[in-house]
């Protein structure tokens, strides 16, 4: 069964919680006893309506406040597709869980108020999925039904954002523009009779429309080694074989293959799936490769076709997006995980940030706190096999550590 | 079609993550309860490997309160794939006065587990557990991290945890902290069963419809064990045709009335059954938050 995974963004308020409750629901996702947990906390609270947000906001601190504070993962499917939503806040402080959800998202849902219009964090949203290079996005202009399901409302909204769009650096992004009220069920799962001027999809038609296979980058094959296996058993005595995940493109038996760092060359002996041994690894399976060679192959080497090698540097310029607390400076340095291998990196130059209303770019900065988006240049202690991020979603992407807390501090995207 | 590798997404993620514990850390464990995502996870690791063994042992944490049926298994289990068993009983940390029996009603050994499990944790110097948790079985859960930090105290800081991208896992710690590795996060109930079914996977016959002897209690029906499930007098037992959605202590783990009796008619109930798997479970219904309270102790 294909899985679509969908990032979700909108302000506090703008009902994002309601909207997937409401999928969830619609789609008889909800079982009988996570609807009656609903009803109970819904009268107890004294709505007169059902709370749908009150089935995915999951921490005490969350139901309190009424917010929700973390990436959250809910689950539905149809009779077409396994769903699964990163539901990630909306507030200003939360864009680096914003970016955490749109970066394992195939599509993302933009939340807006219609009483509200375009507001500066619409901006942030759109920025951030198109940076992340979200193939599909569907703007969702939500409480229609606070704006009397008014077309000329739902036209000047839709128009705000196409505005927006002119800016947009991915220009291949499909975006789709639908009219909904999540808290009463307009256009989400049913067609609305309260929209008769709008002949377009509802939300989860447009959902069931993506095609997975669309999604995935094609036709350049990684295939970082993540661990060596020898059984050293009597039976598979000098087997050694190389297991990893095929990023990409898809790898076969008998295609002639580079290692780097190494360089040296080779051609794929076999490749094992389990118990099997398959004439082709397709993209993103894990499996086992073997060589013809005797070749020296550890752990963060990557295997790649010998026609088409990617970029081999100590140094490279990304834009990143800083998600700790402690500040980036210009000098810094961190460890820096390039799908499963790890270097030293250090902040050479911190070209510009980006403004946090988006309107431009602000230069000679050399610090960058939680949330800023800024374009870095790195030098680092090893070289790395890189691709543009434009050109490769995996291995264009890194992460950064802070090799004192260990934490995750940041993500980047290799220009 | 052609001759290719796995096209489940889903299995193909649960095999990248195993293969990144084994490369990660120095002494990995596979947290086993005997229920049917730890035998999952069991079947993952095997194919994250093959032809080698499973790099690392399997722990049941036993809470002396087991179904004898997944016992029977996991020995089995053992045996035929020559892996290396560890076992820790809670029954050990009540003798030890570290924890304290609970009683009456509703008493249950589920919460006692967490003492035994960090116990153990610290007696090997477990750096890594990998554990058969899922995101949709519960809210609190829905948040958990594929590589969850736990401080030396073994608490999950649910407000602070680290950012994970794309696919890469970062499973740096200090000395004395572990992670909690969930390998199968992203899959369903229903893509679990789906998998056994397809893989054919062996899985106690506990999940299947028997006959049993049982009570009813808050409209949910109980083995009536009474060693182990608190039963008052007037609480009749009556023999129903049933079988366990999850497998958990006995004294917290309610049947569901079914017919289904072979892993065909199981998948057909659970795609079309309106009760959440976890609704038989009494230890989350204590209460709303239930979950997250046993997640920041250490429950697994």
């Amino acid at each position: 069964m294909e899985v679509l995974k969908i990032a979700t963004a909108g302000s506090v308020d703008d009902g994002k919680s309601t909207l997937i409750g409401r999928l969830l629901y619609d789609t008889k996702s909800l079982t009988t006893d996570k609807l009656e947990a609903i009803e109970k906390k819904s009268k107890q609270l004294g709505y007169d309506y059902l709370d749908f947000s009150l089935a995915t906001d999951g921490l005490v601190a969350e139901r309190e406040q009424g917010i929700t504070i973390d990436v959250a993962h809910i689950y539905f499917s149809t009779a077409n597709k396994s769903y699964i939503i990163a539901d990630t806040p909306g507030h200003v402080e939360y864009t680096r869980n914003m970016v955490t959800g749109a970066s394992t998202s195939q599509a993302a849902i933009v939340l807006i108020d219609a009483r509200k219009g375009v507001i500066e964090q619409t901006n942030r949203h759109f920025f951030i999925n198109n940076l992340l290079r979200i193939k599909t996005v569907i703007v969702a202009i939500n409480k229609m039904d606070l704006v009397d399901f008014s077309e000329e409302r739902y036209n000047e909204i839709k128009s705000d954002f196409e505005t927006l769009m002119r800016k947009r650096d991915y220009k291949g992004q499909n975006i789709t523009f639908v009219p909904v009220s999540a808290l009463k069920g307009d256009n989400v799962v049913n067609k609305s009779e309260n929209t008769p001027w709008y002949s377009g999809n509802t939300l989860l038609e447009s959902l069931e429309k993506i095609n997975n296979e669309d999604i995935y980058n094609t036709g350049t094959p990684r295939f970082p080694v993540q661990y060596v296996i020898r059984p050293k058993t009597s039976e598979f005595h000098d087997f050694r074989g190389y297991a990893g995940k095929v990023y990409g493109g898809e790898l076969s038996v008998g295609d002639d293959i580079v290692v780097l760092p190494s360089q040296t060359t080779s051609k794929i002996k076999e490749i094992h799936f389990y118990d099997k041994k398959v004439e082709t690894a397709a993209r993103r399976s894990s499996v086992l490769i073997t060589l013809e060679d005797d070749v020296n192959i550890s752990r963060g080497d990557m295997i790649v076709k010998a026609n088409d090698l990617p970029t081999i540097d100590k140094q490279f310029t990304a834009t990143i997006s800083w998600m700790d607390s402690k500040n980036l400076t210009s000098g810094s340095k961190y460890i820096l995980q390039h799908g499963v291998n790890k270097v030293l990196a250090k902040v050479d130059h911190i070209a510009h940030k980006i403004n946090p209303d988006y309107s431009g770019i602000e230069e000679g900065v050399d610090t960058l706190k939680m949330n800023d988006i800024a374009t870095v240049s790195f030098k680092l202690n090893k070289p790395v096999f890189y691709d543009a991020f434009k050109a490769h979603r995996t291995n264009g992407s890194f992460i950064l550590i802070d090799s004192q807390s260990n934490n995750t501090v940041g993500a980047g995207f290799i220009q | 079609m052609k001759n290719t590798a796995s096209i489940n997404p889903l299995e193909n993620e649960a095999i990248y993550i195993m293969r990144e514990v084994a490369a990660q850390f120095e002494k990995p464990v596979l947290l086993f309860s005997g229920g049917k995502d730890s035998i999952t996870l069991v079947r993952l690791a095997q194919k994250a490997f093959y032809p080698a063994k499973i790099p690392f042992p399997l722990m049941h944490i036993d809470t002396g309160h087991n179904f004898p049926e997944t016992i029977e298994f996991r020995d089995r289990l053992v045996k035929e794939l020559d892996l290396e068993l560890i076992v820790r009983n809670v029954q050990d940390s009540i003798d030890q006065g570290k924890v304290k029996e609970e009683s009456g009603k509703y008493s249950s050994r589920n919460v006692l587990q967490t003492t035994t499990l960090l116990d153990a944790i610290e007696e090997f110097k477990f750096d890594a557990c990998i554990g058969g948790a899922r995101r949709d079985e519960e809210k609190a859960r829905a948040k958990e991290r594929i590589f969850s930090v736990r401080d030396d105290f073994g608490q999950w800081d649910e407000k602070n945890q680290r950012p994970e991208l794309f696919d890469m896992l970062n499973g740096a710690i200090e000395l004395g902290q572990n992670v909690r590795v969930f390998p199968i996060s992203n899959w369903t109930e229903l893509d679990v069963w789906s998998y056994i079914q397809k893989e054919q996977i062996e899985i106690p016959s506990i999940y299947f419809a028997h006959t049993r002897a049982t009570f009813l209690r808050d409209g949910l029906i109980w083995s009536a064990d009474d060693n182990v499930v608190y039963r008052e007098e007037d609480e009749e037992v009556v023999e129903r045709l049933v079988r366990f959605r999850t497998v958990g202590d006995m004294s917290c783990t309610a049947a569901v009335l079914s017919q289904a009796s072979d892993i065909t008619t199981v998948v057909q109930e659970i795609r079309n059954s309106t009760i959440s798997e976890r609704g038989a479970r009494i230890d989350d219904k204590r209460s709303e938050a239930a979950m997250e309270k046993r997640k920041q102790q250490g429950y697994f």
